[in-house]
């Protein structure tokens, strides 16, 4: 026992090395707070993309004119998008961003906020068009049939509708990113894992540095999680 | 067509010269290398995770009266299950993937195997849900018609339970594979020559980012793309005989 506590003192508090893990720990955070952020922006953007075509298609198509024409083109650069950022690894996203589409800058964290905001996106866009489409088909024609325009059905009856549906998946995405932003040490980032692994090249120890990020990890995720689930609950009280 | 003939001699630079494709191509075998034997241990592992804890929910409150050897076992064998999962689905990979590297297997120098073992024990986590998932799907009147027709738990498991699961697990256990083959491109990160560090490889020693990356970008797309399309099409196949 005291040979752990020496050991802990050792790697954690010699050289103030604990501040590394809280740089690290904030370094983490502020990555997922913003990409979070850039993910449900874009996801929302594409969302309403993808179903607006979706549920306007044939009736444009009769038009014809500009509004199709440009509502079809955005339709597919969202598949597009959707298709590219699934259907790459995001390290593999984070390089091309470090070392292609921003190479000039030198401002890494911001780089990486780019990177998993533009990852996430892909992600949130699928959740916020599941819960579009979740809201029942009446709902959209009984605005629709009051009188509402479109967008007038959407913004006072399907969209309060879909955010209580979609919230719980929106934290949920917070808590992957959050795993996620790891593979930040890739491009050099000094994120929480990083920090670990630095401290374990310099301490030469691994023990202690990798099983506390993870712990740290772990107790983060999990109170996350508990708070998810609160909030799920909360959400379904005034339910039928 | 001055840009074109530029490309042209960009790709022979970075792929043709000095056979760096090869990097590319060993980086592919190893990414494919990795991902196939860890969704194997996953599948093992996620198999024998989601028996333990539907085998405890099922039975808990039957085996909870006669409280013999047999339910402190399941009992404990369920609390590490948990714990498991747990610990794996609350930490990312990377962190997982270090601690194989440098403190589990610290004395090895296989790389390609520790992370097949880190890859594998994550996904393990993974499939177990999956698995359960289907489990709990069938219908529970199908579990009442096999113990009520005179089967034991493991034979209404085996014979009814299990042939319907599979049915519906399949396409995503299949799915399982293809996050896996993203997944492990952080291998990197322990070293590891996968796709995505041949790539980062070639871009250091071309002093060129752009062909390199997107390469292996193009790379992954286009295997993914394949496996989601035969994915759905086995979908399609095993929805025909249903009703």
């Amino acid at each position: 026992m005291s040979d752990f506590i020496t050991q802990f003192q050792f790697v954690f508090l010699e050289s103030e090395r604990y501040q590394l893990v809280l740089q690290g720990l904030l370094a983490t955070l502020e990555i997922t707070f913003f990409a979070v952020l850039i993910g449900i922006v874009l996801g929302t953007l594409v969302a309403s993309v993808r179903s607006t075509y979706d549920k306007n298609q044939e009736e444009l198509k009769k038009h014809g004119g500009i509004g199709y024409f440009a509502l079809a083109v955005a339709n597919v650069i969202c598949k597009i998008y959707l298709t590219v950022i699934r259907g790459t690894p995001a390290v593999v996203q984070l390089l091309i961003a470090y070392f292609i589409i921003f190479a000039s800058s030198n401002n890494d964290i911001q780089i990486a906020i780019f990177a998993f905001g533009v990852n996430s996106g892909a992600y949130v866009a699928e959740i916020i068009r599941a819960g579009i489409m979740s809201v029942d088909n009446g709902q959209f024609e009984a605005g629709r049939s009051l009188g509402f325009t479109y967008v007038q059905t959407m913004i006072y009856v399907i969209i309060p509708q879909m955010v209580k549906n979609v919230l719980p998946a929106l934290c949920n995405e917070f808590i992957v990113l959050i795993k996620e932003t790891s593979v930040a040490g890739y491009i050099g980032i000094m994120d929480l894992t990083k920090a670990g692994d630095l401290i374990r090249g310099r301490t030469f120890s691994a023990f202690l540095p990798l099983i506390g990020v993870a712990a740290i990890y772990l107790f983060l995720v999990m109170i996350l999680t508990w708070l998810v689930g609160k909030l799920e609950r909360r959400l379904r009280v005034n339910e039928r | 067509m001055m840009w074109l003939s530029s490309m042209i001699g960009d790709f022979r630079f970075v792929f043709l010269d000095s056979n760096r494709y090869m990097l590319v191509l060993e980086g592919l075998f190893v990414t494919l290398e990795i991902t196939f034997f860890a969704v194997l241990i996953g599948i093992a592992l996620g198999i024998l995770v989601a028996s333990v804890r539907s085998t405890y929910d099922k039975n808990e409150e039957a085996l909870k009266k006669q409280k013999g050897l047999g339910f402190y076992a399941l009992y404990i064998a369920n609390a590490v299950c948990k714990i498991y999962l747990t610990v794996i689905r609350g930490t990312p990979t990377v962190v997982q993937l270090l601690i194989a590297y440098f403190i589990i297997f610290a004395t090895s120098t296989s790389d390609v195997n520790i992370a097949i073992f880190a890859f594998g024990l994550n996904s393990g986590a993974y499939v177990a849900e999956i698995v359960r998932a289907g489990i709990m799907s069938i219908d529970n009147g199908q579990f009442e018609a096999g113990r009520s027709l005179g089967f034991t738990y493991a034979q209404t498991m085996w014979y009814v339970i299990i042939p319907q699961m599979i049915k519906n697990v399949l396409p995503a256990l299949c799915n399982e594979f293809i996050v896996l083959i993203k997944e492990t491109s952080i291998a990197g990160y322990i070293g590891i020559m996968d796709l995505t560090k041949a790539g980062d490889l070639i871009r250091g020693r071309t002093f060129s980012a752009f062909l390199p990356l997107l390469g292996v970008a193009a790379i992954y797309l286009v295997l993914i793309l394949m496996l989601t399309y035969m994915v759905e099409k086995l979908e399609r196949r095993l929805r025909v005989n249903e009703r």
